[in-house]
């Protein structure tokens, strides 16, 4: 050893002209190696087998029997459908009543977890255990359990003629849930615009004089001007263009005239998927608000900030880092699990991908359809979730 | 004697009377109006919905007889569920063979309640889980030792609620351990695999994987070769299990200060010598508590079964929804479905909430 190293110090071993790279680099590249041949050979011999099964049931692989007629019927479509239309207009309609249920159910499980998690750290010790009983029931079930539950529910719901009528021009029946609603008319959608003009005002308002305190220290509240705005320009809008009038659904013969309708199986599944996420989400919400240290809170209070200020400005945004991760998860887990619509018989993506599937028998491709699209919802929905985490997440400077 | 003698006085302050509590809890409910308000509003649905419930599941319940007795009364029927009690447990299993399903789920009680023993955590309980899963599967299948051939197809009930999750777990666990190394792997080709088959997994709901599983593997084998439908299953549920488990993992080797690496790499530990003795002992202790939650989520899931057709405990009492004998019961069926699964859900999770309080620094 001691002979090596005192050669080694004298006269230093000479270097190759190309620097091999070291035998742990070498036996890196080899696995490396091994693994990218394993799997080109599996997935040529999983392709191979495909395409000899297929053929053996006389079937080809390919995606050209999307265009065919799929002869599907589907109880509930957004976009205009009839059995005669090709199967990929199907599988749109699929997708779209996925996202239909996915989009809605986000919207609402979120501001029920969000209402629940506050009721969770309430200073009340009933509402605290009420709370704390609803989210331990529904987090320890299996959600398929809980649809099929709600399912039969609505089912065994009066008849349409003994319909349950909770509130004015909301009925309640074995055929699901009847709204009114309204009318999609030109009245609407300028009342829409209004809205939507007297928000942006109202923010730019708020914009401006948070620039003004913070040149001036002076704060003035912006809440007067910004409601009035909210109200004067929808009604600005009804004076020129007229109001939005209601389609208000009444009882006509064995059936309900007017209004919106939630068909039993989409209001079951709606129903199921908001309760059961918004379980988890009031966990998140509590976990979030009770990791922000007790001292911000103090600290809030000595320089003199009021109770609603310090949520907003102190405590919310750094509860937000906490929550916005988790909460990520739950809304994919809300458009992956409405994916049982298929158990209760919604018309979900899933569901008319299995129908299909029956029909033709090109199960890889319709599988890959499905699989495809959900991980792109999976993609768009961490890629949307992580920009807003940045926004929120802590500045290191 | 000295963790008593620790323990007493950090329980005494905040253990009150039983008297003391409630006035406590009467005080808080109606201390300011705002909390009289939401203390009456709890109390007013409380009022709502308790009583008729109590009626519907305990006064006007029929406990035995036929479905004529349960439609002469108002309540529930449970004698529903008392029909079909073992049938819940045991699936369509030979009758006269009921003993096998009964053993291997006593094995596995007798085996999950051992788990839950930190005193166990070693070898032999590593052992002892190698030996009962294949035994497990052996008594029910049989074919050997004597015992007659029993098809997978005739498997029901909770016992197969019970395989798919101990399956599940015993055989994706291993591989998540993989994944998560894989995920962290210096080499980049490995790295883009394993982040690609969690990702993959993780994006897609697990119906559709059951689904490929049950209807596009057995395009992809070789023709003439048939795979068993639950192993199918549990090839697809292995997956899942593996892709979950291995981000728990993950979290668990990211959360390993950079110090013990480098201890490791200038002791001159290989790569998995400082994986198995250093690093994994440590990152997978942490996580435990994650992985029963996980764990939890996972076994609620093995009801997705349903939409394959294995006759899984949820699948088995849905189907004795259709006996005529017996229609117009489901709510009863569900509700009973429901506390099982509350039970055992429940029950895990109080575990894991005990160990979490446990691993806490500073807690010992």
């Amino acid at each position: 050893m001691s002979s090596t190293s005192t050669t080694g110090v004298r006269m230093p071993a000479a270097k190759p002209l190309i620097p091999l790279p070291s035998p742990a680099t070498l036996r890196g590249l080899m696995w490396q190696a091994l693994l990218a041949a394993a799997v080109v050979l599996l997935g040529w011999w999983l392709y191979n087998n495909m395409l000899t099964n297929m053929a053996a049931r006389g079937l080809q692989f390919g995606f050209g029997f999307l265009g065919r007629s799929a002869g599907i019927p589907i109880g509930e479509a957004i976009i205009p459908y009839t059995p005669a239309d090709s199967y990929q207009r199907a599988l749109t309609v699929g997708l779209l009543n996925t996202l239909r249920v996915a989009v809605l159910g986000i919207l609402l499980a979120t501001l029920l977890g969000l209402a629940l998690g506050l009721a969770r750290l309430s200073s009340n010790p009933l509402l605290r255990a009420l709370t704390g009983a609803y989210i331990e029931v529904i987090r320890n079930t299996p959600l398929v359990l809980q649809l099929v539950f709600w399912h039969a529910i609505i089912l065994q719901l009066p008849s349409v003629r003994q319909a349950l009528n909770p509130l004015p021009g909301v009925f309640l029946s074995q055929r699901g849930l009847k709204l009114p609603a309204f009318l999609a008319d030109e009245a609407l959608v300028s009342g829409l615009f209004a809205l939507l003009a007297a928000a942006l005002l109202w923010y730019g308002l708020v914009r401006r004089e948070a620039a003004r305190q913070a040149a001036t220290g002076e704060r003035r509240s912006t809440l007067l001007p910004g409601l009035g705005l909210l109200v004067a320009f929808p009604l600005l809008s009804a004076a020129l263009v007229g109001a939005p009038r209601w389609d208000w659904p009444e009882l006509a013969g064995f059936n309900f005239q007017g209004g919106i309708t939630l068909s039993p199986e989409f209001f079951a599944l709606l129903l199921g998927l908001v309760i059961y996420t918004a379980a988890f989400v009031a966990e998140i919400v509590r976990a979030g608000i009770q990791s922000v240290h007790k001292g911000q809170w103090e600290a809030a209070r000595a320089l003199g900030l009021p109770g609603g200020r310090i949520m907003r400005l102190v405590i919310l945004p750094q509860a937000l880092r906490v929550i916005v991760p988790p909460l990520t998860s739950q809304y994919l887990n809300l458009t992956k699990n409405s994916s049982l619509a298929v158990v209760i018989g919604y018309p979900d993506l899933v569901s008319v991908s299995n129908t299909s599937i029956n029909q033709t028998g090109q199960a890889v491709e319709v599988i890959s359809i499905f699989m495809a699209v959900y991980l792109i919802i999976s993609l768009v929905t961490s890629l949307l979730m992580n920009l807003y985490n940045r926004a929120v997440a802590l500045k290191e400077r | 004697m000295p963790a008593t003698a620790t323990a007493a006085p950090k329980a005494a302050p905040a253990s009150p009377s039983l008297g003391e509590r409630a006035r406590g809890f009467v005080k808080a409910c109606f201390d300011g109006p705002l909390n009289i308000a939401i203390s009456l509003c709890c109390i007013a649905l409380l009022v709502w919905l308790v009583p008729p419930l109590f009626r519907w599941a305990v006064l006007d319940a029929t406990w035995e007889g036929t479905a004529q007795t349960c439609r002469q009364n108002a309540g529930a029927c449970w004698a529903f569920i008392r029909e079909k009690f073992w049938f819940s447990v045991f699936g369509l299993y030979p009758f006269e063979e009921r003993w096998r399903p009964a053993t291997m789920l006593l094995i596995l009680v007798a085996m999950v309640l051992a788990s839950t023993v930190r005193r166990f955590w070693n070898r032999w309980l590593l052992l002892g889980w190698a030996i009962a899963a294949p035994a497990m599967w052996v008594l029910m299948q049989g074919g050997i030792l004597g015992l007659p051939y029993v098809q997978t197809r005739q498997w029901g009930g909770l016992t197969i609620t019970g395989i798919i999750a101990v399956y599940g777990l015993a055989l994706g666990y291993p591989r998540s351990i993989l994944l998560a190394l894989g995920r962290r792997s210096k080499l980049s080709l490995v790295r883009w695999f394993c982040t690609a088959i969690i990702e993959c997994v993780r994006g897609v709901p697990l119906i559709s994987l059951l689904f490929m599983a049950a209807i596009m593997l057995p395009l992809f084998l070789p023709q003439g070769v048939t795979v068993d439908r639950l192993i199918r299953v549990l090839f697809a549920y292995t997956l899942f299990t593996a892709a979950y488990m291995a981000e728990v993992v993950r979290g668990g080797l990211q959360a390993m200060p950079r110090g013990q690496y480098e201890a490791a790499d200038s002791l001159g530990l290989t790569y998995w010598q400082k994986m198995r003795l250093i690093i994994l002992p440590q990152a997978l202790t942490i996580t435990i508590p994650a992985q029963v939650n996980t764990f939890i989520g996972l076994f609620k899931d093995t009801t997705l079964v349903v939409v394959i057709g294995v006759f899984d405990f949820f699948t088995t009492l849905r189907a004795s929804l259709g006996d005529p004998n017996w229609l117009g019961f489901p709510t009863e069926a569900y509700v009973y479905a429901a506390a099982v699964y509350f039970v055992l859900c429940y029950a895990m999770s109080r575990y894991s909430q005990r160990l979490e309080r446990e691993f806490r620094p500073g807690a010992r």
